[in-house]
C-alpha cells in the first residue's frame, strides 16, 4: 500500500540545511496498523506528512497503492489526498466556524457530493463515533476527546484506504487516549491501513508494528 | 461558478464570520458612499458656478461704432462711424471663424402697450443668431427667425419680465402689443439665466424695426461667437474686423476709437479655467477616494487570507484543489464588495438626491451623480477586492499544506 524508497528530506533554516529524513526505505501493507515512533525531532512527523502528500521530499521514490507519487501538481495531490487518505491531527484541525456535522461532511464537498446527501452521511459517521447528539455543536463546544472523534469521523467519511494519525492522543488525557486508540483499532479492523505517529510507548505498543526513527533513520522494524 | 453548493459554502462562511464580513463590507460601502458624496458636491459647485456665469460663458466678439480719433486721407478726426446692414453682410460673408452672427439695432425706452397695461422697455432689433450671444432660452413659442428678418415681419419675442408686466397671467402668444405706436405680434417668450435685467427686453427682427422706427439700414452693433478660439486666434479675428471696417468706412486701421471691438475671450477663458479646475478637483478627489478604497479592501483581503491560512491547510488536507480554494476566496470577496458597494451607492445617491432639492440656486446647486462614474468606481473596487483576494489566495493555495497547517 505504501512503499518508500531512499526518501531524503531536508529543511532550509536560514543558510543551514537540516537533513530530517536520510534514505528512508520502508513498506506498509494494506490493512496494517503501524506506529512510527521516535523522539522529538527524529523526523517521524515529516515522514507521515510525506506519506500523506502534505509535504514534499527531495529525492527517492514513493508509491501509494502502486502509483508513483512524484512531481504531483497540487490539484493531483488534492485528488489523491481526498481519495486515499484520511488525516487525524494532534490539534484536531477542525474548522472552527463549522459545526461537527459540517466538519465531518467537508471531504465529501470536495467529492461533489450534494449538501443534503453528505450531511446525511456525516450524521451516520458521527453516530459511529458516538457523537450523533453533538452534530450541531461547534468545535469550541466540544471536549478534546470529542473533537478527536469528530476528526476521526471526518477522516473516515471519504472511505479512504489509509488513516494517518499524527500524535492523535497528544492533546488528550489517558482515559480518552485509550478511547481514541480503541476507535482507531476498530477502524483498522475494517481493513483500513492505519499509521500512527507517536512518541508514547504505550500508544505504539497498542499497534501491530513499530517503525522506530532515530535522527532521520529507521533504527529497527521489529514487531512490538 | 453556478455551483449552488459553492454558493452555500460562501454563504456559510460569510454568515459565520459576521465581524470580518461587516468590516470589509463597511469599508467598501463607505468608500463608494464618500465618492458619490464628493462627486455630487463637486458637481453642485460646478453647476452653481457655471450657472452664475452662464450669461458670459460665450466666446464672442462685439463690434460697436465710434468716432474717429486720427485724421485719415484728408478727413479730419471726429467723424462718426455708422454701421449698416452692408457691414453685417460683409462680416457675415468673410469671418470664417464666426459660428453665429447678428447685428443689433437698439431703441431705448420705448413705451409698449397691451390693452390697458403699458410700460417702458428697451428694444433690441436683431438677427435670429442673437439668442446664442445672450443665451436667451425660449420658454414659449419661438425666437425671431430668418423669415421674420427677410420679410420684415412685425413680430416680437418678449422677455419673461415683459410678459409679466404687460400680460400678467394672460397667454401672450399671438397677441399684439403696441411699441411706440407700431403694432407687433408676440411670437415667443424667453428667459435668461444670467442677470434678471436681460429678461426686460423686447426682441424684434432687425429689418422690421429699421422700417418701423426710421432706422433706414443702420445697425448699432455687430457681434458674433467664435467657438473655442484661443486668445491668439481671437486677437487675429479682432484685427481682421478692424482692417475690414477701416477700409469700408475710410478710417485709419490704427485708430482704436473709430470702432470699439470687445472680445470676451479673457472672461471666457477665466470661466473655462475655473470650470476646468473644478473638474480636475473632482477627478483628483474621485481617484484619491478610489485609491483609498482599493487600499482598504486590499488590506482587509490580505488579512482575511492570512487569517484563513490554517483553514486553507485543513481544506487542502481534506482534498481541496488550489482552484477550489482560490475561487472560494475570490468569489466571497466579490460577493461582499459588490453587495456592500451597492448599498454605499444607493445611500450616496439618496443623500445627493435629497440635497439636490434643497440647493437649487446660488454657488452650490443641483448636486448630481454621474451614474457611469459611480458604477465604474464600484467595478474598480470589486475588481480590486477580487485581485486582492486572488493573489494571496493563490499563494496560500500553492504552499505545502503542512506549512499552511502550522500557521497559527
Amino acid at each position: 500500500m505504501i512503499k518508500l524508497s531512499n526518501i531524503n528530506k531536508s529543511y532550509k533554516i536560514g543558510s543551514n540545511s537540516l537533513h530530517v529524513l536520510k534514505d528512508i526505505s520502508t513498506e506498509i501493507e494494506e490493512g496494517e496498523l503501524v506506529s512510527i515512533m521516535g523522539s522529538s525531532g527524529s523526523g517521524k512527523s515529516t515522514m507521515l506528512n510525506i506519506i500523506g502528500l502534505l509535504d514534499s521530499f527531495d529525492s527517492g521514490t514513493y508509491h501509494l497503492d502502486n502509483v508513483l507519487m512524484s512531481n504531483l501538481s497540487e490539484t493531483k495531490a488534492a485528488f489523491y489526498r481526498n481519495k486515499y487518505i484520511g488525516f487525524v491531527f494532534q490539534s484536531f484541525n477542525l474548522i472552527n466556524f463549522k459545526n461537527a456535522m459540517e466538519n465531518v461532511a467537508l471531504p465529501l464537498y470536495y467529492q461533489k457530493v450534494s449538501r443534503k446527501k453528505r450531511n446525511k452521511i456525516a450524521l451516520e459517521y458521527l453516530e459511529k463515533v458516538g457523537l450523533r447528539e453533538w452534530a450541531d455543536h461547534l468545535p469550541s463546544e466540544l471536549s478534546g476527546g470529542q473533537k478527536q472523534r469528530v476528526a476521526i469521523a471526518r477522516a473516515l467519511i471519504s472511505q479512504p484506504k489509509i488513516i494517518l494519525a499524527d500524535e492523535p492522543t497528544g492533546a488528550l488525557d489517558s482515559t480518552t487516549s485509550i478511547e481514541v486508540m480503541d476507535l482507531l483499532k476498530s477502524v483498522n479492523d475494517l481493513g483500513i491501513t492505519v499509521v500512527i505517529v507517536t512518541h508514547e510507548k504505550d500508544i505504539a505498543e497498542a499497534t501491530n508494528r513499530m517503525i522506530y526513527l532515530k535522527d532521520g533513520k529507521i533504527a529497527n522494524m521489529e514487531k512490538a | 461558478m453556478f455551483d449552488i453548493d459553492k454558493w452555500a459554502e460562501i454563504y456559510i462562511t460569510i454568515r459565520k464570520n459576521m465581524l470580518r464580513t461587516f468590516l470589509t463590507a463597511f469599508s467598501v460601502a463607505w468608500g463608494i458612499f464618500m465618492l458619490i458624496i464628493l462627486l455630487g458636491a463637486g458637481k453642485g459647485l460646478q453647476n452653481g458656478f457655471a450657472n452664475n456665469f452662464n450669461d458670459d460663458a460665450v466666446n464672442s466678439i462685439w463690434v460697436s461704432s465710434g468716432q474717429t480719433s486720427i485724421p485719415y486721407e484728408g478727413l479730419q478726426s471726429g467723424k462718426y462711424i455708422h454701421f449698416t446692414n452692408d457691414d453685417y453682410d460683409a462680416l457675415n460673408g468673410s469671418i470664417e471663424e464666426a459660428d453665429h452672427m447678428t447685428s443689433r439695432f437698439n431703441r431705448y425706452n420705448q413705451v409698449a402697450t397691451y390693452k390697458s397695461e403699458s410700460s417702458t422697455f428697451s428694444i433690441r432689433a436683431v438677427h435670429p443668431d442673437h439668442k446664442y450671444l445672450e443665451k436667451s432660452l425660449v420658454t414659449q413659442g419661438r425666437f425671431i427667425n430668418d423669415i421674420d428678418v427677410s420679410q420684415a415681419r412685425k413680430v416680437a419675442a418678449i422677455g419673461e419680465l415683459v410678459k409679466e408686466a404687460l400680460f400678467k397671467d394672460e397667454d401672450p402668444m399671438g397677441k399684439f402689443i403696441s411699441i411706440s405706436g407700431v403694432s407687433f405680434k408676440v411670437i415667443g417668450v424667453y428667459k435668461d439665466e444670467g442677470q434678471e435685467g436681460e429678461m426686460n427686453y423686447i426682441y424684434l427682427p432687425v429689418s422690421a424695426a429699421q422700417q418701423a422706427y426710421n432706422g433706414q439700414n443702420r445697425v448699432n452693433q455687430i457681434m458674433f461667437t467664435v467657438g473655442d478660439a484661443n486668445e491668439e486666434e481671437s486677437a487675429a479675428i479682432v484685427e481682421e474686423v478692424r482692417q475690414q471696417m477701416a477700409s469700408r468706412h475710410n478710417f485709419s486701421p490704427a485708430d482704436q476709437r473709430a470702432i470699439y471691438i470687445r472680445s470676451t475671450i479673457e472672461n471666457y477663458m477665466n470661466i473655462m479655467n475655473v470650470l476646468l479646475m473644478i473638474e480636475i478637483f473632482i477627478w483628483i478627489i474621485g481617484v484619491m477616494t478610489i485609491i483609498a478604497g482599493v487600499v482598504g479592501v486590499s488590506n482587509i483581503m490580505l488579512i482575511l487570507v492570512k487569517e484563513r491560512t490554517k483553514e486553507i491547510g485543513i481544506r487542502k488536507a481534506l482534498g481541496a484543489t488550489p482552484f477550489s480554494i482560490i475561487s472560494l476566496i475570490v468569489m466571497e470577496a466579490i460577493v461582499i464588495t459588490s453587495v456592500a458597494g451597492y448599498f454605499g451607492l444607493v445611500a450616496g445617491i439618496l443623500l445627493i438626491e435629497s440635497l439636490s432639492s434643497l440647493f437649487t440656486e446660488g454657488w452650490f446647486q443641483n448636486p448630481e451623480v454621474n451614474m457611469t462614474t459611480a458604477l465604474v468606481a464600484l467595478l474598480v473596487l470589486v475588481v480590486a477586492g477580487a485581485a486582492a483576494g486572488f493573489f494571496p489566495a493563490r499563494k496560500a493555495a500553492a504552499i505545502q499544506p503542512i506549512v499552511a497547517l502550522r500557521d497559527e
